[in-house]
């Protein structure tokens, strides 16, 4: 039963989505305007619908219900309850439904919440929202239902891919669906602010705390899943440039680059048009992500299946929406006003300079993800990896973050470079000074060198804004924006140094043999069988002494799943202050000797720790805006309460 | 600069546009200027035999493990063999761990460079991971082989 009521939830959620816009979209055009009150409720019943029928496949997967095709063919009866639990979306009929649910719920959560909007721009906006969730709809129930029995219920189930095994899979996708997902927001409001050209500064601050929050979970699912694959993989590295990564890279640059660009328009109504242009291209990205996921027309560990169907099929989606807003777009920008004018040296310049340079990267990605396609349609079979993203995000990675240590103490509208000249020094000087400290090293990439010479001096340069400023006084967004870009610096220092400084050795060792990695000194202790719930494994505790100290036992596995049966490599990591020791265990080699791969990666951790300062600093930013919108709000209250008693 | 030597509002937008677009530009132009030289081709044995690439850039080997010519180096992490496509044959060597499901007899596709012995030194192997992932190149590779393989029984 619980089936079947997930799916009457979902085709219900599907039919309220068809009456939000109709609703949203009839009053627009001057008839049926009775209809306008009926389009908040219809958008919060069918949020509420979609997590009904999420909940009702989160049910099944808990029970293993195998009378239910995608359980069967996707869990287990002897899989660890969290796994059952997180196997809900660890597959793709699975993960469309949350999506779809994500969607639902940011539309309700914004027909129930935002009240700043102008009747008829919220009207288009939940339209446009309504309009895109049929879609996604009509591809679950149509091609990926995940509702459909089996005619005859399965005794066991075929398991989850033992790569997803993982505490990782509980928190990775539905934070960066909440990311992904949630900029269908932005979009939406690009396209209600079109339809009733209203784009201005008030429009701006209505649409900024919906942008960051779509982006804090964004940038923590990234970072999430960065370090997911690092310690899963069992590869050693934490970005491979995989098409799924970069899925969910681009909506992240073009969010950042919206991000920055709604507070010029909130705060200086300047930049209208280009903001709007973002709206559309940041959810864009995010659909072209699920395309290149979804469709397996990539190679890629995301890719769950290949099904052709499904591909055309998002692809068409993908044409109708994102073609569609542009046609719009195309139509109305030239009836969007002129913003207010700036100086080039100014606020705003530096951040119409970063969102430059953000869309160049973006291009970049865009363009090396596709690559494949494009040559395999002639007839080429090719890959790209980082020989290209690398270099090339960096000629434009470096300038933008050069912009980004100064662009924060410069005023709005007009400024002089002469008036921060102490600071520029500073600034310049730390960069030497760390250039020529770090020629001393040999052997040194230049990529890393460049991060390394900049991340000093950048988190030097993020801090300036606070200086002669009363700490208490200033406003939560400001310190946000501090701890953000604070964050990029020490992300930046994490990945520079993971990239110059790791050591890296290869052995096979006997048992009782010690191996030198770096300051590290690693014994084989022994080789032992464990078991799990549904594994086995071989288990080689390490003795690991940093520099002649006292040692810490690690336990990296070899572990074999037996449904589906299939082998991983369980990592066992050790995080000092100043690194992360990192071991995986191999095969037995011919001669009885074992298989180990040791890394130290100095500083590595701060890769991840920098992703988490990055979301925080978004987190302080909305916290202040939302808490001043409050205030503004109680204050009217308040006046209106002291007009009302003195009339009387 | 005062107020009055700020330019118009229609001016500052143009000049917006063209600044981007002229950047976007650039950056595409070096992303295909780019893509052209660091993309990494897939060979299978045939290509690399008729026409093999330069030695030290990055390409892509697929084919068999051949059944016999899998053996591992004395320093135990150094494996070598032998990829066939059924009609030109490369030797291979991988220093690492190899996936789990890496056997002789089975498909490879193998991340890395020829060098100029005419050995390809592997940096990466990808096998078939589970049912549902195996790499495109290798699951195309094997229709084209099962096919092949019918032609030639006939």
């Amino acid at each position: 039963m619980t089936a079947e009521f997930g799916l009457v939830a979902l085709w219900l959620a599907a039919a309220l989505a068809a009456l939000q816009l109709i609703a949203g979209a009839l009053p627009l055009t001057g008839r049926g305007g009775e209809l306008a009150g009926l389009v908040r409720p219809a958008a919060a019943v069918q949020g509420l619908l979609c997590a009904v029928s999420f909940a009702a496949l989160v049910v099944l997967f808990c029970q293993t219900d195998l009378s239910v095709k995608l359980v069967a063919a996707n869990s287990h009866s002897a899989k660890p309850f969290i796994y059952k639990l997180a196997g809900t979306w660890g597959n793709h009929e699975g993960s469309m439904l949350l999506w779809v649910t994500v969607m639902g719920l940011s539309g309700a959560f914004v027909a129930l919440v935002e009240r700043r909007l102008p009747e008829r721009t919220m009207l288009a906006t939940l339209a446009g929202q309504a309009f895109v969730s049929l879609g996604f709809y009509a591809f679950l129930l149509m091609s990926s239902n995940p509702f459909e029995r089996l005619a005859q219920p399965k005794v066991e189930g075929n398991g989850l891919n033992p790569l997803l095994q993982d505490i990782g899979l509980a928190f990775h996708p539905p934070t960066l669906y909440l990311g992904y997902v949630g900029l269908s927001v932005a979009f939406s409001f690009a396209i209600g602010a079109l339809i009733t050209r209203e784009v201005g500064p008030a429009f701006a601050r209505a649409m900024r705390p919906w942008v960051l929050g779509a982006w804090i979970f964004l940038t923590l699912g990234i970072t999430a899943g960065s370090y997911w694959a690092y310690y899963e993989l069992g590869w050693g590295g934490w970005w491979f440039w995989d098409p799924v990564e970069n899925a969910s890279l681009m909506p992240w640059l073009a969010a950042t680059a919206l991000l920055h660009s709604v507070s010029v328009l909130a705060a200086r109504n300047a930049l209208r048009a280009w903001t709007i242009m973002l709206g559309v291209v940041a959810f864009s990205m995010s659909m072209v992500g699920t395309f290149l996921v979804r469709s397996g027309v990539l190679t890629s560990v995301h890719a769950f299946a290949v099904d052709p169907e499904r591909g055309t099929f998002i692809l068409a989606l993908l044409a109708i929406n994102i073609g569609g807003a542009l046609m719009l777009f195309a139509l109305r920008a030239g009836t969007v006003t002129e913003g207010e004018r700036f100086a080039v040296t100014s606020r705003e310049g530096a951040l119409v300079f970063n969102n430059v340079m953000l869309s160049a990267i973006l291009g970049i990605v865009l363009f090396g993800t596709l690559y494949p396609l494009l040559a395999e349609a002639l007839g080429a079979r090719v890959s790209v990896g980082p020989p290209y993203f690398n270099p090339m995000g960096a000629l434009f990675v470096v300038p933008m973050l050069v912009v980004m240590a100064v662009g924060p103490l410069l005023r709005w509208r007009r400024d002089r470079i002469g008036r921060i000249r102490h600071e520029l020094i500073a600034i310049a000087g730390l960069v030497g000074i760390a250039a020529i400290g770090l020629a001393a090293w040999s052997g040194i990439g230049l990529l890393p060198f460049i991060g390394l010479a900049l991340a000093g001096a950048l988190a030097v340069a993020s801090l300036m804004p606070l200086r002669g400023r009363r700490l208490l006084r200033t406003p939560l967004a400001t310190w946000g924006m501090v701890l953000a870009h604070f964050g990029i610096a020490i992300a930046l220092f994490g990945m520079a140094s993971e990239s110059a400084f790791s050591v890296e050795k290869l052995v096979a060792a006997k048992v009782g043999e010690t191996t030198q990695v770096g300051p590290w000194a690693i014994r084989l202790d022994g080789v032992q069988p464990v078991a799990g719930p549904n594994w086995t494994a071989i288990e080689a505790p390490l003795s690991a002494s940093y520099r002649g100290g006292s040692a810490v036992v690690l336990h990296p596995q070899a572990r074999s799943f037996w449904q589906p049966p299939q082998q991983t490599a369980e990592s066992a990591l050790l995080t000092r202050w100043n690194g992360q020791l990192y071991v995986v265990l191999g095969e037995e080699a011919d001669d009885g000797r074992w298989q180990l791969r040791l890394w130290w990666k100095p500083f590595a951790p701060l890769i991840w720790l920098g992703g988490v300062l990055i979301a925080l600093g978004g987190l302080l930013a909305l916290l202040g805006r939302v808490i001043a919108d409050l205030r503004r709000i109680a204050a009217r209250e308040k006046i209106a309460y002291r007009r009302e008693r003195q009339g009387r | 600069m005062t107020a009055a030597t700020m330019i118009k509002p229609k001016h500052q937008r143009l000049v917006l546009l063209a600044i981007a677009l002229v950047v976007l530009v650039a950056a595409g132009l070096l992303a295909a200027w780019a893509l052209r030289n660091q993309a990494s081709y897939f060979y299978v044995p045939t290509d690399i035999a008729t026409d093999p690439p330069e030695p030290g850039r990055a390409v892509r080997l697929g084919g068999m493990v051949e059944k016999g010519s899998l053996r591992q180096e004395g320093d135990g992490v150094t494996i070598a063999f032998v990829v066939g496509d059924g009609k030109a044959r490369v030797p291979v060597r991988f220093k690492g761990i190899a996936p789990s499901l890496f056997v002789e007899g089975s498909g490879v596709v193998a991340e890395g460079r020829m060098n100029a012995g005419g050995t390809f030194i592997a940096d990466n192997l990808l096998a078939k991971h589970d049912e549902n992932y195996v790499p495109r190149e290798l699951k195309d590779m094997n229709e084209h082989q099962a096919k092949q393989v019918v032609a030639e029984t006939q």
